[in-house]
């Protein structure tokens, strides 16, 4: 870690003051020392105090008025990429080589192989002059919510219309629509009924990715648009190297990233019960 | 001398008969060995079958993505080209006017600067083409790392069954954290420069490699014509690097091929939130961040659109060429 992220006015000072600092911070200790109170302080909530961001602020303090708009914009924003991957990707499998998978496909790839701050800057640059809303955030004004919570939702949008599409496409070819075809069941419900339930089985595998996805874009659009929330202040102190600060957002980010992987798998039993996770061997 | 034959038999004998009174053999002679003509057994056989021929027919097949390597190849070769000719500003240089001595500040496009100018007067064609250098650099040399380093260990973790535990674990423990922490960690306790940018990229992503391989081998090492070739005494060194890896050319081409837009995009982004390359070290993650400051104004927006114009080019065009490659490298889509 850069060491002047430990002083709030490192410029002004001599080495013998830093060494000092150090050894009052405990950082000259031996490497396993300072890992167990580290631990020690993580176990009773301390995640120590910011020095460059907020001089002598408990990092926990600033966190916890950070944390509850960034869960807000992150679960509006998995709701929406729901509501609208979904019908994209039946639609995508409906119309399979015709116009609209063709339009799809390119909305898909563009979204998954350009750099999402591309778009996102875009987004911000003209969405805000069409919607005339102010370019940055405003919590009271809901206007303001909606360009965030959309260019959030975009990857994990195309994401979900990828997959549905290809698991419908899959399952159309199986036997039982054929049989269901040949009984005379109306196509729409085929679809809905049929199709569309075995293909949602293997696409819950993929939520645990796309909650990743959420958790990231969350980093860019807060920033972009100055939302005060645990992304946009990760990139905040980055830029200000609070070390204390950073150290605990990573560990946050990391912790939540870890935590939606295990519920992904937990969601999935839930989904599909052939899938059992106290069975031994095999791996995801 | 029996006197039932069956009807096949009776069959057989006659046919061998006609055969002899046709061509004036003796028995003797038809039963002797013929001589192996490899031109003549090729005439009925569906033959000369050749993996990457049949590869680069399929692949000639999607048109777009033909187009795509050849503007690919092109950009970098561009890139390259670009310095030596003629006319051409150094992308560090910053340039004055020689009549006031003031920097050339925001210099739109125009004759003496293709792309203009940026906001202390360098000249953004260059920089946007040093960039372009710079940024597919990275991504090539960071989809070479993970080729080695995954190929190697994947073989390791499928081949050697002892190791199967060990690189399992390590693999539940290094996926389960996402990507991109590990990379803001990395850029952050390290100095910024090219090398901690490859470092921290190529840090976990072998992991995912490694994985693919390695389900691969397990699948074919006990296919029969390796166990033939280990109780033939072939070592195991030969086997993997005939037997094996030949096999997964296919998925380790696509797997580097999506490793270069991701390693683009994860440049953006880690330039974007301050931990990426110098200002030195023009690169497209530092041209659009430096572009999105001075988005707000409508006259300076080229030094925003041009960077991002070309990054969309080229990660698309690797996405693309990635996925229609590994259709085409895929033996059922063969002939």
């Amino acid at each position: 870690m850069p060491i002047e992220g430990y002083f709030d006015n490192f410029d002004k000072l001599t080495d013998a003051q830093i060494q000092v600092g150090l050894k009052e911070m405990g950082l000259t200790d031996p490497m396993p020392v300072q890992l167990l109170h580290f631990f020690q302080n993580l176990l009773q909530g301390d995640l120590g105090v910011s020095r460059r961001y907020r001089t002598n602020v408990p990092v926990t303090d600033i966190l916890k008025t950070k944390i509850p708009i960034s869960v807000e914009l992150g679960s509006l924003s998995i709701l929406v990429s729901l509501l609208f991957g979904l019908p994209l990707g039946i639609l995508m499998a409906n119309h399979k080589g015709k116009w609209p998978d063709r339009i799809g496909t390119a909305f898909i790839v563009f979204v998954q192989a350009v750099p999402a701050v591309v778009y996102f800057l875009f987004i911000q640059l003209y969405g805000t002059t069409l919607l005339g809303v102010p370019l940055l955030f405003k919590e009271s004004d809901p206007l303001c919510w909606i360009l965030p919570v959309f260019s959030m939702a975009l990857g994990n949008t195309a994401y979900y219309a990828m997959w549905l599409r290809r698991y419908m496409v899959d399952e159309s070819t199986k036997d039982y629509v054929k049989l269901a075809m040949a009984k005379g069941v109306p196509r729409s419900r085929i679809m809905s009924r049929h199709i569309f339930r075995n293909a949602m089985v293997p696409l819950v595998q993929y939520l645990p990715t796309s909650f990743l996805n959420t958790v990231i874009g969350s980093i860019y659009i807060e920033s972009i648009y100055s939302i005060p929330g645990m992304g946009g202040l990760l990139v905040e102190v980055i830029k200000k190297n609070d070390n204390n600060m950073v150290q605990a957002i990573v560990l946050l980010y990391a912790t939540v990233g870890v935590i939606g992987l295990l519920l992904g798998d937990i969601l999935m039993t839930v989904f599909d019960p052939r899938i059992s996770l106290a069975r031994k061997g095999g791996m995801r | 001398m029996a006197l039932f034959k069956p009807k096949s038999l009776q069959k057989l004998e006659s046919a061998v008969e006609e055969h002899i009174k046709t061509t004036g053999m003796t028995e003797e002679q038809l039963f002797s060995f013929a001589e192996h003509d490899e031109e003549e057994s090729e005439k009925t056989a569906y033959s000369n079958y050749s993996y990457w021929r049949s590869t680069w027919q399929s692949f000639k097949r999607n048109r777009i993505a033909v187009a795509l390597v050849i503007v690919v190849t092109g950009i970098l070769l561009f890139t390259f080209i670009q310095p030596f000719l003629p006319g051409q500003y150094d992308p560090n240089q910053v340039n004055n006017d020689p009549a006031t001595g003031v920097q050339y500040r925001n210099i739109p496009p125009g004759d003496e600067f293709i792309f203009g100018t940026n906001s202390i007067g360098q000249d953004l064609w260059a920089r946007i083409w040093a960039g372009t250098r710079n940024s597919m650099m990275i991504g090539l040399i960071v989809a070479a790392v993970e080729a080695l380093i995954g190929i190697i260990t994947g073989v390791l973790w499928g081949y050697v069954r002892s190791l199967d535990w060990f690189f399992t674990e390590l693999y539940n423990i290094l996926d389960n954290i996402p990507n991109t922490i590990i990379l803001i960690l990395i850029s952050y306790i390290m100095k910024p420069g090219l090398f901690t940018l490859i470092f921290a990229m190529s840090l976990t992503r072998w992991i995912q490699m490694a994985r693919f391989v390695r389900n691969q081998v397990m699948v074919i090492r006990d296919r029969e014509y390796n166990l033939a070739s280990r109780t033939l005494g072939t070592p195991a060194g030969k086997i993997i690097t005939r037997n094996l890896l030949p096999y997964l050319v296919s998925v380790i081409m696509l797997r580097m091929a999506l490793t270069v837009p991701e390693a683009i995009g994860s440049e953006v982004f880690i330039t974007y939130i301050g931990l990426g390359l110098p200002t030195s070290i023009p690169s497209l993650g530092r041209l659009i961040d430096d572009g999105r400051e001075l988005m707000m104004s409508a006259s300076l927006r080229y030094q925003l659109i041009f960077p991002t114009v070309i990054v969309s080019i080229v990660t698309i065009s690797f996405y693309i060429i990635g996925n229609a490659f590994s259709d085409a490298a895929d033996p059922r889509n063969h002939v």
